[in-house]
């Protein structure tokens, strides 16, 4: 289980939020803690409102109700950008990867936040300028080490399997060096020996990187194997929060995933 | 060159006659690290010190599990150079296979290079009596087992390593200084065609000496650089990577991972080669596949310029002539399809390749010479430090292995089987009193197994295993890895086992290349899901009637294959079908396929089987297939 996992201090809080579009709640007075070093997987039935959460986290909803706060600062106002600087990085439901760019340079645009060239620098090819482009480099070629894609290092990411494209989607991530990485559904689609592949690479993330990690997914295995914490949406509204154990043997759970009998 | 007589020695003079020059690089991160001597000695004295530390001493051994990493190289020497024994075991043995290796050899240390080697110890770890301590290289995922005192990383057995150097500063040159040359460096347990593998000690003077008869008869320099590719548990490795490159200065290249040497070998651009038949198959199908799917116009040239090249091979092999036209469409041929061609499979700067291990086809031979390669074959086995015969540049034959190099004498025996004896020779197998009587005879020469012919001319030509040589019922002589390699030579067979032994006629069981198969099912249209869907395709084992068709004038008219059946999986190293060099096991094929043996010869048509298919975590599932059988004469 995750060893980073420190008790009491919490990363993210997100209290009572609230996104209506019309009529709709999609997220309603919504509050979850997500603690240091934890796997925080958040579940629930098509439509729960689980990747609206994620947005209003990431920046790209803004909650018309509640308040998110990042390591202490209320970050509820502020754009995706912004967001990403404070260390919070994502991955897409569905792949959103520059397909004509090779795995490296995919992962060398994730870098960006932490590049300080400006165009006129860049436009030099020694000095400053390329001292850190090789500090960024040396960045890169550990995750893609870490996340073993060295073979496919200079292939263009258009061409490559899903599982592979998924896994450069990772990596651009933690390109980033966030401190929280939200995944969005980061196994949809894939056989079993990937998505134990990618299970591996998550609990890797969160134990030698020591990322926090808030998890979308649908595979209710996966998610009970490697989960700290688990929180239960249905119909916009958090029905449970627990340990998988805990979130096993809940019967609001259970109504909500099954139905009553009648 | 050099009289150091341990590897330990040529270590130290290495460190203090070539400082600077490289000895080792690595592709980490995207980029080639390279270490020098002095930085491979420096590691080697820290690990070796840190393990003095630990209570490693003389006669202790060492084990490394993992691809080739320049710690696990260091690791090697570390254990040698104290007086301990290095027992490489491949990265992909199973784990049961690792356990009886461990046990056998009473590893006291074993090195391994990341977290899934670490894992498949773990997991044996109550069964490992002589276990002490377990080092890792690769830190990723082992922060759960930190607690553990016997669990450490390279790092940290350096960093004990470096304090207890400078607490005792010459113990690890007093170390080196107290190893004999007769005291054993290396147990590589043989793969073992028959039972349990058997460790083959080869002491100092095995490995250095046999080194010096390479050096003598192959053009190494010190600027060379070798591509350590082939796993650390082959001979090969031992001998042609780290005893050559400690003996000449040249260097060790060891690709980023095994995903990726192809790359790598070709970035790099080795300058010579000592190369697995198979691997080279592989490269050749490569080829045929990839000059398939190009275009007209570039299938045309591909073609032309290879034939022209073949020619001109087959010419030179017979003697005769070669016409100004040839030499100039061979110019033309250079520009166009050699060169690139040795660029793309990382020989553009090889000055010899030497193929061993197993035969390779004469096609496939000669095509790589005609593409100017300069391949040759190397003859030797374990036991005999991995040297037994040569072939010159001019002597380049796929018909005979070469000519014993000086210094290793050769004798066939009155059953035919090839004798030798050399410096080389190996000290016997590890606890196997019996097994070590019977492979060297009282006089000292060592029974190699194979069944050979030496010419008058002095060249050596292997038949096949002594063993395997069999007489079909009416008395003909039937030299099964004979007909198998004709077989081989198909770029449709991955794998062929024949049998003819005290029977009527020859029959054969085939495992079809996924890869040439597959493609030429696509070209066709045809749909299939995975390999035995494959070998149930009419349109393939048409195919393969046809090609044995083909194949069978090629071989004496007893030997030529009657029946066949298309295998539902290829042979696999998991399965105990095949070594992990890839060589038939076939006492026990023989037992496990009885059912089909019979079929063959009652004239059955089908037959109900069920294999048992071994997983890498060494679980096993029953696999239940019809296979059928074929006629093809």
């Amino acid at each position: 289980m995750p060893a980073a996992s420190t008790a009491g201090e919490v990363t993210l809080s997100v209290n009572g939020v609230s996104k209506y579009f019309g009529g709709v709640r999609a997220v309603d007075n919504v509050s979850v803690d997500i603690p240091k070093g934890s796997i925080f997987s958040i579940i629930g039935p098509n439509g729960a409102g689980k990747t609206s959460l994620v947005n209003m986290i990431s920046g790209f909803y803004t909650p018309n109700t509640g308040s998110i706060v990042f390591h202490g600062e209320d970050i509820t106002a502020l754009r995706p950008n912004e967001r990403a600087e404070r260390g919070i990085a994502r991955t897409f439901q569905n792949i959103a990867l520059f397909a004509g760019m090779n795995v490296l340079e995919n992962l060398m645009l994730g870098r960006h936040i932490h590049m300080k060239s400006n165009l006129l620098k860049a436009c030099l090819y020694w000095g400053p300028n390329q001292r850190e482009e090789i500090r960024h480099r040396a960045r890169c070629e550990e995750i893609i080490d870490f996340l073993k894609l060295n073979d496919l290092r200079k292939q263009s990411t258009g061409a490559l399997a899903y599982g592979y494209q998924k896994r450069v989607e990772l990596g651009r991530a933690l390109a980033l060096e966030p401190d929280l990485l939200l995944l969005d559904e980061p196994m949809a689609g894939m056989n079993s020996e990937e998505k134990e592949d990618m299970a591996r690479y998550v609990l890797d993330v969160n134990e030698e990187l020591g990322t926090t990690i808030i998890l979308i997914e649908h595979d209710m295995g996966v998610v009970m194997d490697i989960s700290t914490r688990i929180a239960v949406l249905d119909q916009g509204t958090k029905i449970a929060e627990g340990t998988p154990a805990e979130i096993q043997a809940d019967p609001a759970v259970i109504q909500a995933y099954l139905g009553t009998s009648h | 060159m050099t009289n150091a007589d341990t590897l330990g020695a040529l270590l130290l003079e290495n460190e203090r006659t070539r400082p600077t020059k490289p000895a080792i690089r690595e592709k980490d991160l995207g980029i080639w690290r390279t270490y020098s001597w002095a930085d491979y000695a420096g590691n080697v004295r820290d690990f070796a010190m840190g393990l003095a530390k630990l209570g490693f001493g003389p006669g202790d051994k060492l084990c490394v599990a993992g691809n080739n990493r320049p710690r696990l190289y260091w690791a090697e020497m570390a254990a040698i150079c104290l007086g301990g024994t290095a027992v490489p075991v491949y990265q992909d043995a199973i784990a049961t296979e690792l356990k009886f290796v461990l046990n056998n050899a009473e590893v006291k240390v074993i090195v391994a290079e990341d977290q899934e080697q670490v894992d498949k110890i773990l997991s044996l770890r109550d069964g490992l009596t002589g276990l002490e301590y377990l080092v890792y290289d690769d830190s990723r995922g082992m922060a759960e087992l930190a607690d553990d005192p016997t669990i450490m990383s390279f790092e940290a057995v350096q960093a004990e390593g470096v304090a207890y150097g400078q607490a005792n500063p010459a113990a690890f040159e007093t170390a080196i200084a107290a190893v004999k040359p007769t005291d054993i460096a290396f147990m590589v347990y043989t793969s073992g065609t028959t039972g349990n593998p058997k460790g083959v000690m080869l002491s100092h003077a095995n490995m250095v000496e046999t080194a010096r008869t390479f050096l003598a008869n192959e053009d190494v320099r010190e600027s060379d650089d070798m591509f350590s590719y082939l796993p650390l548990a082959w001979v090969g490795e031992a001998m042609y990577s780290t005893t050559v490159s400690l003996m000449c200065g040249c260097a060790c290249n060891c690709p980023e991972s095994p995903e990726t040497f192809r790359r790598d070998g070709r970035e790099l651009g080795a300058t010579g080669f000592v190369a697995a038949p198979r691997s080279l198959e592989m490269i050749l199908s490569e080829i045929q596949v990839k000059a398939n799917d190009a275009s007209g116009l570039k299938r045309w040239v591909f073609n032309t310029f290879r034939d022209v090249a073949v020619e001109i091979e087959n010419r030179k092999a017979e003697g005769q002539p070669i016409s100004l036209g040839m030499k100039l469409k061979r110019a033309i041929g250079e520009i166009l399809v050699y060169g690139p061609i040795r660029d793309q499979y990382a020989f553009r700067r090889a000055r010899w390749v030497y193929v061993g291990g197993a035969p390779l086809g004469p096609d496939s031979f000669r095509f790589f010479r005609a593409m100017g390669i300069n391949l040759k074959q190397v003859y030797g086995s374990t036991e005999v430090s991995g040297l037994v015969t040569l072939q010159t540049d001019k002597q380049a034959s796929p018909d005979h292995v070469g000519t014993p190099c000086d210094g290793i004498d050769v004798k066939i025996a009155e059953n035919g089987e090839v004798l030798i004896k050399s410096a080389g020779v190996f000290q016997g197998y590890y606890k196997n009193e019996d097994a070590s009587r019977e492979a060297i005879t009282e006089d000292g020469w060592f029974r190699t197994g194979d069944a050979g012919i030496l010419e008058s001319s002095g060249q050596l030509t292997i038949i096949d295993r002594a063993k395997d040589v069999g007489k079909l019922v009416d008395g003909s002589p039937f030299a099964p890895q004979f007909v198998e390699n004709k077989l081989k030579f198909s770029p449709y067979i991955s794998e062929a086992v024949s049998f003819g032994h005290e029977k009527p006629y020859v029959c054969a069981m085939i495992a079809i290349d996924m890869n040439t198969v597959g493609n030429w099912a696509e070209k066709l249209g045809l749909a299939y899901t995975n390999y035995m869907d494959l070998t149930h395709k009419q349109e393939v084992r048409d195919l393969i009637v046809e090609e044995i068709k083909r194949i069978n004038p090629s071989l004496p008219e007893v030997s030529r294959i009657k029946r066949f059946l298309l295998l539902a999986k290829d042979l696999d190293a998991d399965d105990a079908e095949v070594t992990r060099t890839r060589k038939l096991r076939r006492g026990f094929i023989a037992e496990k396929y009885a059912p089909v043996i019979d079929a063959f010869y009652n004239g059955g048509k089908e037959v109900e089987m069920a294999t048992e298919v071994t997983f890498e975590d060494g679980r096993k599932s029953m696999l239940d297939t019809r296979l059928t059988i074929l006629e093809a004469a």
